[in-house]
């Protein structure tokens, strides 16, 4: 399985584990308190929603705008049996946890089964058909939970027991963030690339660019279907316009300034995106007016993001082993 | 049957609206191959400009409807216009990618600046986030159609249609029988021959920019009109996601197609939301994926085989 390879990921995981420990010692010593958690737990989900963004959009040159509606479609899923079916509560995490995990994972599943209806019909097609596709999936997505009187309907759904702390966002993004490095840096991601550098040249090259780009698709709706369940369970409270298509373009902010082809860039954007507004918090209103002209002048100044094709070291491969894959 | 042909009737009402919009869509595709988001928030601008321009031309030309038209389309033109400039014409040598990510950077600003409430050098931007009534360019008037059928057309209907259909026939003179319009048909074409015969590029992009968000200001008049009011900046969204899809439908670059394609979409939605009001928005989703199983290429574009 090119997915588990561990020997590989040491650094990755090391740097992770030390980022939560240095967190976690400031917030023992009172100099983070509890909002400045809560900002880091959501940065944390929000890394995994941009990574997992940046499998499709970056790595493999597609271009899909509707994410947040895969995201609806793990939080409402994971919320639905945790709360409504199953009505478990943190008070006993024996129990609490195993069906907390089922739930997100179940969220998953089926967001990554709503990819595949949204993702076959439309990758097929060489064009900007995905982008239209996957916007339009996810208004229809909000407007059917918004008719839906099971999932709460227009009022939302609330009463989520809280499950998502800071530890659980560091074990999923680690988690998550390596699982897909390690596909990326796999021979199925360099096919991603090779569909991404030239479709046509990957095709006479005996990549199966459909399949290839289908099972992108599919692998990062998976993905955000599972973060929209952590989700679900730090906010408590879910609704569908938490879900909109204003969602799915944050993501599409951060990606890009932080920079599409780079894992990292995929990091640091969100990283900072989230952080940001408290470094200008009398501009909270201006949020939504300010970053979509960081977007724009991004794009034409600094078109590749922030981090453009470089990636952390703690990212990539070491030299000495990158030997022994490519054999 | 009585039924069947009012709700024709309404459908191809919301249609005409629809394809003022795919118009704009589909001539800026067809020339810069960039799917140009913000279209949508166009239109909500020139919705907007009829609200705060018709009081204004009431008082000073008497009548409402024909100078807020005129004024909300100058208007959306010129907006556009600074749009390419600004925006687009930097990332014209640039992947087509950051052109499609920059549109829709553009679309959330213009909604989200349109959404604030603020004073800037005293004069107060209220476009706001709050509902607003559009006020009234025409007496609303129901003329009944003399039978036993029972239908109902109004006098916004027909305006509705009527200015569309001169639109459309004024846009078919300026792209067919122009020397600006043909070389947008070369500059379609094939893009860097039309420049080596001695076709400025720019001056063609410009002019598509102005054109489409003219039709689109338009549009938002003729919307403002039929609805009666403005719920918020955020009206754009799904007119123009279904404008896109008809021009997707008609075959995306096709002027001709998209007209037909805006015509289906609205006549489609018009009997799914008699049936049930959010059949309405599957309804344009069912089409666009039919499409793209079926038809990529639309129902009047050309299939281009991708050479290599």
């Amino acid at each position: 399985m090119t997915l588990l390879r561990t020997h590989r990921t040491t650094a990755t995981v090391i740097v992770f584990v030390l980022a939560y420990v240095v967190i976690k010692a400031l917030n023992l010593a009172g100099i983070l308190n509890a909002y400045y958690i809560q900002l880091i737990v959501l940065a944390g989900i929000n890394i995994v929603m941009t990574v997992s963004l940046g499998m499709v959009n970056g790595f493999t040159g597609q271009f899909s705008i509707g994410h947040a509606g895969f995201m609806a479609v793990g939080a409402y899923t994971s919320a639905m049996i945790t709360t409504v079916w199953l009505h478990t509560s943190t008070a006993n995490p024996w129990v609490g946890y195993p069906v907390f995990i089922v739930a997100i994972l179940a969220g998953g599943l089926l967001a990554a089964a709503a990819g595949y209806l949204v993702g076959a019909p439309s990758l097929r097609l060489k064009g900007d058909y995905l982008a239209i596709v996957t916007l339009s999936a996810n208004e229809l997505i909000r407007t059917v939970i918004r008719v839906t009187e099971v999932l709460g309907g227009p009022r939302g759904l609330g009463g989520i027991p809280k499950f998502t702390t800071l530890e659980v966002v560091f074990v999923f993004a680690i988690v998550s963030v390596v699982l897909m490095r390690n596909y990326l840096f796999s021979s199925h991601g360099r096919s991603m690339k090779a569909v991404r550098d030239s479709e046509i040249a990957a095709e006479s090259t005996g990549v199966n660019t459909t399949r290839q780009k289908v099972f992108v698709f599919v692998f990062s709706a998976f993905f955000a279907g599972v973060s929209g369940g952590v989700f679900a369970h730090l906010l408590q409270f879910i609704h569908p316009d938490n879900f909109s298509f204003m969602k799915s373009l944050e993501y599409l902010i951060y990606l890009y300034v932080g920079g599409s082809t780079s894992i990292s860039g995929a990091i640091v954007g969100p990283a900072i995106f989230t952080l940001l507004p408290e470094l200008m918090r009398g501009l909270q209103a201006w949020r939504l007016v300010i970053y979509p002209l960081i977007l724009i002048l991004t794009m034409i100044f600094r078109t590749e993001g922030i981090m453009g094709l470089k990636e952390f070291s703690f990212i990539l491969i070491p030299q000495r082993q990158r030997k022994e894959v490519s054999a | 049957m009585g039924q069947f042909l009012q709700q024709l009737i309404n459908g191809i009402q919301i249609g005409s609206i629809y394809a003022l919009i795919a118009l704009g869509y589909t001539m800026v595709y067809g020339i810069v191959r960039l799917i140009n988001f913000a279209h949508a928030d166009i239109f909500m601008f020139g919705a907007y400009m009829g609200f705060f321009l018709a009081p204004i031309m009431a008082k000073v030309f008497g009548g409402a409807f024909v100078p807020t038209i005129i004024a909300a389309m100058l208007i959306t033109g010129l907006l556009g216009f600074i749009m390419e400039k600004l925006a687009y014409r930097p990332l014209r040598y640039k992947s087509r990618l950051s052109a499609l990510i920059t549109a829709l950077g553009v679309s959330i600003f213009l909604e989200n600046f349109c959404a604030m409430d603020f004073v800037l050098f005293g004069v107060h931007f209220v476009f706001g986030p709050t509902y607003r009534k559009f006020p009234d360019l025409i007496v609303a008037k129901n003329i009944p159609i003399p039978g036993n059928l029972g239908l109902n057309i109004s006098n916004v209907l027909l305006l509705d249609v009527g200015v569309s259909v001169i639109l459309m026939v004024l846009l078919f003179w300026f792209v067919n029988k122009t020397l600006i319009g043909k070389q947008m048909r070369a500059v379609a074409f094939d893009k860097p021959t039309a420049s080596l015969m001695g076709i400025n590029i720019d001056v063609v992009i410009s002019t598509a920019f102005i054109v489409g968000p003219a039709l689109a200001g338009a549009g938002g008049i003729l919307y403002g009109t039929t609805y009666g009011m403005l719920a918020s900046p955020f009206l754009g969204i799904w007119p123009g996601l279904k404008a896109f899809i008809a021009a997707v439908l008609g075959g995306i670059g096709n002027i001709p197609g998209a007209v037909l394609g805006a015509y289906i979409m609205g006549i489609s939605e018009a009997f799914a939301t008699s049936v049930n009001s959010n059949l309405g928005y599957g309804m344009a989703f069912a089409i666009l994926i039919g499409i793209l199983l079926i038809r990529p290429s639309g129902l009047l574009g050309k299939f281009m085989p991708e050479k290599v």
